[in-house]
């Protein structure tokens, strides 16, 4: 509110009536501001109808039997993504498993005073400043690094435990494992930064009241302060997943680009966003038709991710009294 | 300074200006096949820096993606593995001469501890890329190898992500000679390539160069230049006279000796070459322009065809490509004549 003195006027009560420029300069900022919001809400609509549009001959030639069908040959005119949708879905998962545990555990030991302040300062820095890598570093490290040190751990597991699905198949080179590795890491930032938002807004006496109760560090930490930042944790994990759904050049690099489904973390796969850019810069008219369904797809994957998140989000935050 | 010196400064340094600008007009813009990249680099490079006022830029987007310039009519000229289709070439106004710049050789470059030489005969690398061989010592492999000691790995191989022409002349190849792998996998410029965990693909030629060098047991075809410049082992094939030719300047000149040409179309494919010093994979690579454009324009292409089969061809073999036999060089010179 705008409540200035000046010389010679007599103060006016918080309780009198805007003034005129007051109340134009008021309803121009909502204005703004609904403004703002509805371009938001328009973008979207118009994405979603420029790549539909682009997409409906593919959708009615191809129809529900493209999100079924492992197949890619332009060729023939054969398209299908349901490796791709596996292999997206299953590569984001597992990267945000990893991440979700690594992000919340640095996110409790950055605020919890395990630290010094200084030192956790710098420490956070350094977790944000993984998300400043270009993506096509982090792919060529994936290659250069995490794939041959992995391999022999990879192999060892396949030889000894082959019999569990998840280690069915050898590590050539290229596959899930070095994928969500990377992909982990990349979105290790995003969730570390947003639990940590969520650790600091939990009002202290919170933790004073539990310290209160008699509670030691870790009892405060694990069976008040998490519970109590869950909301905020979710949403973390939820943004980190969008992040993962729509990574591109690392995975492109890392994943093998074929087109199986398989539970093995040692097998290539494939992901909607490595197809497009893979296949995109030489596809001809019939298959950029389809690659515009696959984006589709793949926008309503993470748009489905983000409601269902949002709408979880909601149901858990009505249980807690902050 | 006198008024008048000053005078006559000024107008030298605009008659300068005018000058220039009128030389350095022909600003000629290519896009197309990354296939032949290197090579071009250097060719436009060297051309424009011997040739006053004439500037030529390439942007190597994808021999499908120079297709599309051309045909919207954005570039001057385009690349092209492929050529262009009948249907393609009718969509441009006014025609399109298609000629042949250079060629390249495709290498099977590999990765396994311990084989410096690798010989693969001509029923078993077609099966390797079909997912028939999946062993670095399967008895056929050995056999073609007295001496070599393979080891009791899978064979992992790797294949290109993105479309490209480089997968359409080597499954053209692989499915001219073994009826198997036409019906398993086919040709195309993207290929179904078989559904098991050894098969994985990278981009471009040289994501497959550096995937085979961080792989141990892998093999994937790329571009003969690749291979040279990063030093990676390359198998030595059986062509279809059973001898077994490595890939080089003379095994590919002899592969592209036995391209046979039918009438004005400069489109062939040495799918097989028979010649029993030929290396059996190998290609030419197209230049693509409009018949019909302004006629300075069309001078200064024909200029720079001009050079590039006589100069141009001289700077091939060191990068890996291979220079044009005599033959093909007399009927692109004639063809050239068609840009107008």
């Amino acid at each position: 509110m705008a409540t200035t003195f000046r010389s010679g006027d007599v103060p006016r009560s918080a309780s009198q009536a805007p003034t005129g420029g007051e109340y134009i300069a008021d309803r121009a900022f909502r204005g703004l501001a609904m403004a703002a919001a509805a371009f938001v809400i328009f973008l979207l609509a118009y994405i979603f109808w420029e790549i539909g549009s682009l997409a409906a001959p593919a959708i009615q030639e191809h129809g529900a039997g493209f999100l079924t069908t492992a197949v890619w040959n332009p060729s023939k005119g054969e398209f299908g993504i349901l490796a791709e949708i596996w292999g997206t879905l299953y590569s984001s998962l597992l990267a945000l498993f990893i991440a979700g545990f690594f992000g919340v555990g640095v996110a409790i030991f950055l605020t919890q005073n395990f630290l010094h302040p200084r030192l956790a300062y710098v420490f956070r820095t350094i977790v944000e400043m993984l998300a400043a890598i270009p993506s096509v570093v982090y792919g060529l490290w994936g290659i250069f690094v995490v794939i041959p040190a992995i391999r022999p751990v990879a192999n060892w597991l396949n030889e000894t435990l082959g019999f569990i699905p998840f280690f069915g198949t050898s590590l050539a080179g290229p596959g899930m494992a070095p994928a969500v590795i990377v992909l982990a890491i990349m979105v290790l930032p995003t969730v570390a930064a947003i639990s940590q938002d969520a650790f600091q807004s939990i009002p202290y006496k919170v933790k004073e009241a539990a310290y209160g109760m008699g509670t030691t560090h870790w009892e405060a930490i694990l069976k008040v302060l998490l519970p109590t930042a869950s909301g905020g944790i979710f949403g973390a994990l939820v943004l980190g997943f969008g992040r993962a759904l729509g990574e591109t050049m690392a995975l492109a690099m890392l994943i093998g680009n074929a087109n199986q489904i398989s539970l093995s973390l040692f097998s290539p796969a494939n992901t909607l966003a490595s197809l497009l850019a893979s296949q995109w810069p030489e596809a001809g008219a019939i298959e950029q038709e389809a690659l515009m369904y696959a984006a589709l797809t793949l926008l309503a994957i993470t748009i489905l991710v983000n409601v269902v998140g949002l709408m979880i989000m909601n149901l858990t935050a009505r249980q807690h009294v902050t | 300074m006198s008024g008048r010196a000053l005078f006559g400064t000024t107008l030298g340094a605009a008659a300068l200006l005018v000058g220039t600008a009128a030389e350095a007009d022909e600003r000629l813009i290519g896009s197309g096949a990354s296939f032949p990249f290197p090579l071009y680099a250097t060719w436009f490079q060297a051309y424009s820096a011997a040739t006053e006022g004439v500037t030529i830029d390439y942007q190597a987007k994808g021999s499908g993606a120079g297709i599309n310039d051309l045909i919207n009519g954005v570039v001057d000229f385009a690349a092209s593995d492929a050529a262009m289709t009948d249907a393609e070439a009718a969509e441009v106004e006014g025609g399109v001469v298609m000629l042949p710049m250079t060629a390249g050789e495709i290498v099977l470059a590999y990765n396994v501890p311990g084989v410096d030489a690798l010989r693969l005969p001509r029923a078993v690398y077609p099966a390797i890329f079909a997912g028939d061989i999946t062993k670095w010592n399967d008895a056929a492999i050995v056999e073609a190898n007295p001496g070599v000691e393979l080891p009791d790995s899978d064979i992992t191989v790797v294949t290109r992500s993105d479309s490209s022409g480089t997968t359409f002349v080597f499954t053209k190849h692989l499915s001219a000679i073994d009826e198997g792998f036409a019906s398993k996998v086919g040709e195309g410029k993207t290929v179904e390539w078989p559904a098991i965990p050894t098969f994985v693909a990278a981009p471009k030629n040289d994501g497959i160069t550096a995937m085979i060098t961080q792989t141990p047991g892998s093999i994937g075809y790329i571009e003969y230049g690749y291979a040279k410049l990063t030093g990676t082992a390359s198998a030595v094939l059986e062509n279809a006279s059973e001898q077994f030719v490595a890939a080089g300047d003379e095994a590919g000149k002899a592969a592209l000796a036995s391209a046979e040409f039918v009438g004005e179309d400069l489109r062939v494919w040495v799918t097989d070459p028979a010649d029993p010093e030929a290396y059996p994979i190998a290609t030419f690579t197209w230049m693509l322009f409009y018949a019909d454009q302004d006629d300075t324009k069309a001078q200064a292409l024909r200029d720079f065809v001009d050079w590039a089969v006589t100069d141009g061809q001289a700077m091939a073999s060191d990068l890996g490509y291979i220079p044009l036999p005599e033959t093909v060089i007399e009927k692109v010179r004639t063809a050239a004549a068609g840009i107008q």
